[in-house]
């Protein structure tokens, strides 16, 4: 029914980062993608940006949050571990008391999960309109390979069964027990396998739910306009894209990672925001969230007339990458809470 | 600030709710349950004020408060909201971006928190529109 994004307003330039561990920044920006990642205000977290998000697509849809009946939020930084994100969004858009809420983990996918639950209560008739949100101030160790890309966003969709701005046909999952990254509870920044992250993890998954998603419902590469994949870096959703039998022209639209990194759980669908902003009636776009430890999420979508109608009543993303502010290293550090005050 | 406390004030701190006397017309926040000018008189409402306005007087905090530490520096503003109420908030720029008059619109943020281990405190301030 409608959608909105967020993104903090500082940025941080790749250069700046290499520039702190000796390294060599025109390789690492030429081996990730990636010019520059957003940075959160010392003041924002995944909640408040849960709450921009899910603000900008009330908005945008004029969405009467009374009838709201159920809201999920999907990160891998919620600031409680105990006290859902979900709640304190309920309060911020007035959805406050009758509905369900509850927060989602599955690394950079828990907002797609929060997209399919949604779609399944809606469909039952258990719930008149749903939220589901993916948000994340994402953390990478000082000098980690992370750290390039780590970056802060999220993305809101009301999901209902009227007055639909898009049309979800069909959504496909594949899961598996695999040990591509993780955090420990209690463990503030992540570990990872390494190369194992790529083929295993990232690429086995995205294909297999990107094919097994158009096989179910008979599509193909060539009847979408514009496909989205998860963002870790600007690499490797275009080789995803490729093995799949996408072109370059169909990713461009959503391909946001190269100005403002991994959003983890906003990634894909701060993407799919970006090809919303610009996409007309008719245009199939096609979707596939990825998730470490792992799971992919894949997603059949047409565009309706009334995405006209809405599309200019709130920021749209490349609103929100504009005019940022840049900061240092020191500066940085200070606002990812590196340095504990 | 005790958890209870702020938990009564979610409504005002979260989406600005105040209240309103349909009487005289007088908007106030934060909301009170009986306008001073009508008493008795007056039919007083819940009212959800948008949170633009401007800025009226500011000043730069370099010294923090318990919980902001890692904020300074920052700016405190006495802001005029459109209906007509001021209130104090935190307006969130370059101190060179700010000025009287400056014209302001709300954001979700985070206001502080008891401790590393307490509560954290959610609520608006403002950024220049
Ligand atoms: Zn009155």
């Amino acid at each position: 029914m409608s959608y909105g994004a967020y993104i903090p307003r500082y940025r941080i330039k790749l250069e700046d980062i290499a520039a702190v561990w000796g390294a060599d920044a025109a390789s690492i920006k030429k081996g990730l993608k990636v010019n520059e990642k957003s940075v959160p205000g010392l003041d924002e977290d995944a909640i408040t940006i849960a709450v921009e998000a899910a603000r900008n697509a009330v908005k945008r849809g004029n969405i009467d949050t009374s009838r709201v009946g159920a809201i999920y939020t999907g990160s891998e930084s919620h600031p409680y571990a105990v006290k859902p994100t979900s709640t304190i969004v309920a309060a911020a858009i007035g959805a406050e008391p009758v509905l369900t809420a509850a927060d989602y983990e599955f690394a950079c996918k828990a907002g797609t999960a929060a997209i399919q639950t949604c779609m399944g209560l809606v469909v039952a008739g258990m719930i008149d309109i749903g939220v589901a949100i993916g948000a994340d101030v994402s953390q990478g160790a000082p000098g980690d390979a992370l750290e390039y890309t780590a970056a802060a966003g999220g993305a809101a969709y009301v999901i209902g069964s009227s007055d639909l701005a898009a049309i979800i046909e069909d959504t496909y999952s594949f899961t598996t027990d695999t040990p591509d990254f993780w955090r420990r509870e209690g463990m503030l920044y992540p570990e990872h396998g390494g190369r194992f992250t790529g083929d295993p993890g990232y690429f086995k998954h995205v294909t297999s739910a990107a094919k097994g998603l158009m096989e179910k419902i008979g599509s193909k590469p060539s009847d979408y306009d514009y496909a989205v994949f998860h963002q870790p870096n600007g690499k490797f959703p275009e080789r995803a894209a490729g093995m799949l039998g996408f072109s370059f022209e169909q990713i461009k639209a959503g391909l946001v990672v190269p100005m403002l990194g991994n959003t983890y759980s906003g990634s894909c669908m701060i993407g799919l925001a970006a090809i919303l902003d610009q996409a007309k009636e008719g245009d199939r776009i096609f979707m596939t969230a990825f998730g470490s430890g792992a799971g992919s999420d894949a997603f059949s979508i047409t565009v309706t007339d009334k995405i006209e109608d809405i599309r200019n009543n709130a920021p749209k993303v490349q609103e929100l990458l504009a005019d940022p502010i840049y900061l240092d290293y020191a500066n940085y550090a200070k606002h990812k809470g590196k340095i504990r005050v | 600030m005790t958890v209870a406390r702020f938990w009564r004030k979610i409504p005002h701190r979260y989406n600005l709710i105040g209240t309103h006397c349909t009487t005289c017309g007088e908007y106030y926040f934060p909301p009170r349950q009986m306008c001073p000018s009508c008493r008795r008189d007056g039919k007083i409402e819940s009212y959800q004020f948008e949170g633009k306005g401007e800025v009226v007087t500011y000043t730069v905090i370099h010294t923090a408060a318990k919980g902001y530490a890692n904020q300074v520096p920052y700016n405190l503003a006495i802001i005029k909201l459109d209906e007509g109420p001021s209130l104090t908030g935190q307006v969130i720029c370059e101190p060179k971006e700010l000025e009287i008059g400056t014209r302001v619109r709300p954001v979700f943020r985070k206001l502080g928190e008891e401790s590393e281990k307490g509560m954290i405190y959610y609520g608006t301030k403002f950024v220049p529109e």
